[in-house]
C-alpha cells in the first residue's frame, strides 16, 4: 500500500514499538481519551501512522501519562469502532485503514484559498481571535446544516469515507 | 462486584457524626474518587471498609460481600492511610521483612524487584527516604500483598509535581497489569481529573452524588444566557447551582445533550471539576443513586441560586 506523504524515509522502529507517543493537554477541555483519539487521527492524516503500525501499549501509555487505563482501552475501542484499528490477541492494537486524504495538489489549492479569505478577514479589520471564532462557528454551521442532526462534539473522526 | 458497600452507614465520634446514613456501591474495575471538603466524612468511610474502625450505624462490606475486617476481607484489601505513615528508624528491607510477616500473602521478589526499579536502596531507613520514595515504599508494600482492591487515602497531598504523577503512574500501573480496582479520596478535584471514572461526592459526612464519570458528564450541561430570563428557565430545569451576573447567567444543569436548549441560550459540557465544584457549593443538592436512574429529580435538586455581582 503506497502512500502519498512526504514523510517516508523515517527510519522503522524496532517492533513492538508505536511510531507515536500521546501527550495530553489538561487545559483543552477535551475528555482525555478523546485527546488520546485525536492524536491517532491526526497522526494518520499527516503520515505517522500507516496501517500495520503498532498503538503504544496500554500498560506504556498508562505509566507514561498516568492516566486510567480503562480510558486508553476507550479511545482504542472507539478507534476500532471507526475502523481504524484492530486489537490482536496478546500483541496490541494496530492500525487498520488510513483517514481518507485529499490529494496534495487539491490541498495546497484549498489551502491558497484559504489564504485569500484570511487576507480578507485581516483588511476586514478582524483579529487572529476573531477569525478563529469566526472560522469555528461557521464551521460548525456547515457540518450542522450537512449532516442534518449528527451529533456535535465527537463528529471530527467522522470524515472517513473511502475505507 | 462491588468493591465496597455501605448500607445506612455512619460513624460517630461522641456527639458528632463522621459519616451518617451512607449508602453506596462502588463497582470492581474503576478508579474510583472519594471526593469532598475536609471533615466531609471521607477519611472514615475508607477507615469504615478497611476495618480499621467498627460502624456506629449501618454496615459495610468489601469485595463482594466480606464483612469489612473479617479476615477474608483483609486478604484482598491494602490500605494506604494519609500521610504513608512508617517506622521511620526501619529500612525499607526491615518494612518489607515486618509487612511480610504480618500479613498470609507478600509477593517479596515482587516488592524487591520494584524498589529496585525505582531506585530505592533497601538500606536507607524509611525516615531518610523522600517524601516520593517513602510513598512509593508505602505503595509497593501494599502492592506485593497482591491485593484485589487498593485503598488510598489523600495519597499525594505531601508529594510535589514529579512524585505525584509517578505515584499515580504506578498505581494506573498495577491496575493495567494486575486488574487492581481502587478506590482513592482526595480534596484536589485537578489530580483526579485524569484517572478517576467513578465518582463519589461528599459532604458535611453524607453521599451527595455518585456514579461514573462519564455518565455524570453526559447527564449535566451548563447553560449560559440572559439573567432575566434565568430564573424562569430555572423553574422548568433541574438546576444544580447558579452564577449569575447583571446580565449574564450560567446554570449547571441535569440535562443531556440531546435535550433542548431554550432559544437564546447556549450550552456547554461540563468537566469534573466544575461539575464537583457545583455539587459541593450546593450540599442541599443531591443526585442519587445515580444519573442512569431517573427519578423525580426535579424535586430532589436544590434550586437555590447564589448570586455574584
Amino acid at each position: 500500500m503506497d502512500i502519498d506523504k512526504g514523510i517516508s524515509d523515517e527510519p522503522r522502529r524496532a517492533a513492538g514499538v508505536s511510531p507515536i507517543d500521546f501527550r495530553l493537554d489538561p487545559a483543552s477541555g477535551v475528555p482525555t481519551y478523546l485527546q488520546l483519539v485525536h492524536q491517532v487521527e491526526h497522526a494518520l492524516r499527516l503520515g505517522y501512522l500507516k496501517p500495520g503500525d503498532q498503538l503504544p501499549k496500554v500498560r506504556d501509555v498508562v505509566a507514561a501519562l498516568a492516566i486510567n487505563p480503562n480510558t486508553v482501552l476507550k479511545a482504542y475501542k472507539d478507534l476500532e469502532t471507526k475502523g481504524l484499528a484492530a486489537g490482536r490477541p496478546g500483541q496490541g492494537t494496530f492500525i487498520e485503514a488510513t483517514l481518507s486524504q485529499v490529494a496534495l495538489p487539491e490541498l495546497s489549492g484549498l489551502r491558497r484559498s484559504l489564504f485569500g479569505w484570511l487576507a480578507d478577514a485581516d483588511t476586514a479589520g478582524l483579529d487572529e481571535d476573531g477569525v478563529v471564532a469566526l472560522f469555528t462557528s461557521v464551521l460548525r454551521d456547515f457540518y450542522k446544516r450537512r449532516d442534518g442532526q449528527a451529533d456535535r462534539g465527537a463528529a471530527s473522526g467522522e470524515t472517513e469515507g473511502v475505507a | 462486584m462491588n468493591v465496597i458497600e455501605a448500607s445506612g452507614l455512619g460513624r460517630r465520634y461522641g456527639s458528632t457524626w463522621a459519616l451518617r446514613d451512607c449508602t453506596v456501591a462502588i463497582p470492581a474495575g474503576h478508579v474510583a474518587a472519594l471526593v469532598g471538603p475536609n471533615g466531609a466524612g471521607k477519611t472514615t468511610l475508607l477507615n469504615l471498609a478497611a476495618g480499621l474502625a467498627a460502624p456506629s450505624a449501618g454496615n459495610v462490606t468489601v469485595l463482594g460481600g466480606r464483612p469489612a475486617g473479617s479476615p477474608i476481607a483483609l486478604d484482598g484489601i491494602a490500605f494506604v492511610a494519609q500521610d504513608t505513615p512508617m517506622y521511620k528508624n526501619l529500612s525499607a528491607r526491615d518494612m518489607l521483612h515486618l509487612t511480610r510477616n504480618l500479613n498470609r500473602r507478600f509477593d517479596q521478589q515482587y516488592a524487591e524487584s520494584r524498589l529496585g526499579e525505582l531506585g530505592i536502596p533497601l538500606k536507607r531507613k524509611a525516615g531518610k527516604l523522600s517524601g516520593g520514595q517513602q510513598a512509593q515504599l508505602a505503595l509497593t508494600l501494599a502492592l506485593a500483598r497482591r491485593p484485589r482492591l487498593l485503598v488510598l487515602d489523600e495519597p499525594m497531598a505531601m508529594l510535589d509535581p514529579v512524585a505525584r504523577h509517578d505515584f499515580m503512574a504506578s498505581v494506573m500501573t498495577a491496575m493495567a497489569a494486575d486488574g487492581v480496582s481502587v478506590v482513592l479520596s482526595s480534596h484536589v478535584l485537578a489530580e483526579l481529573e485524569r484517572v478517576a471514572d467513578y465518582l463519589i461526592l461528599m459532604s458535611r459526612g453524607r453521599v451527595q452524588l455518585t456514579g461514573e464519570v462519564d455518565d455524570l458528564l453526559a447527564s449535566h450541561r451548563l447553560l449560559t444566557g440572559p439573567a432575566a430570563e434565568a430564573d424562569r428557565y430555572a423553574e422548568r430545569l433541574s438546576v444544580v447551582h447558579a452564577r449569575r451576573g447583571e446580565a449574564q447567567a450560567h446554570l449547571l444543569v441535569r440535562a443531556t445533550a440531546d435535550e433542548p436548549v431554550p432559544p437564546g441560550w447556549e450550552a456547554h459540557p461540563v468537566g469534573l471539576e466544575e461539575l464537583a465544584l457545583a455539587y459541593l457549593r450546593e450540599p442541599a443538592a443531591t443526585a442519587l443513586p445515580g444519573p442512569a436512574r431517573h427519578r423525580a429529580l426535579r424535586s430532589e435538586t436544590g434550586r437555590q441560586t447564589e448570586v455574584t455581582k
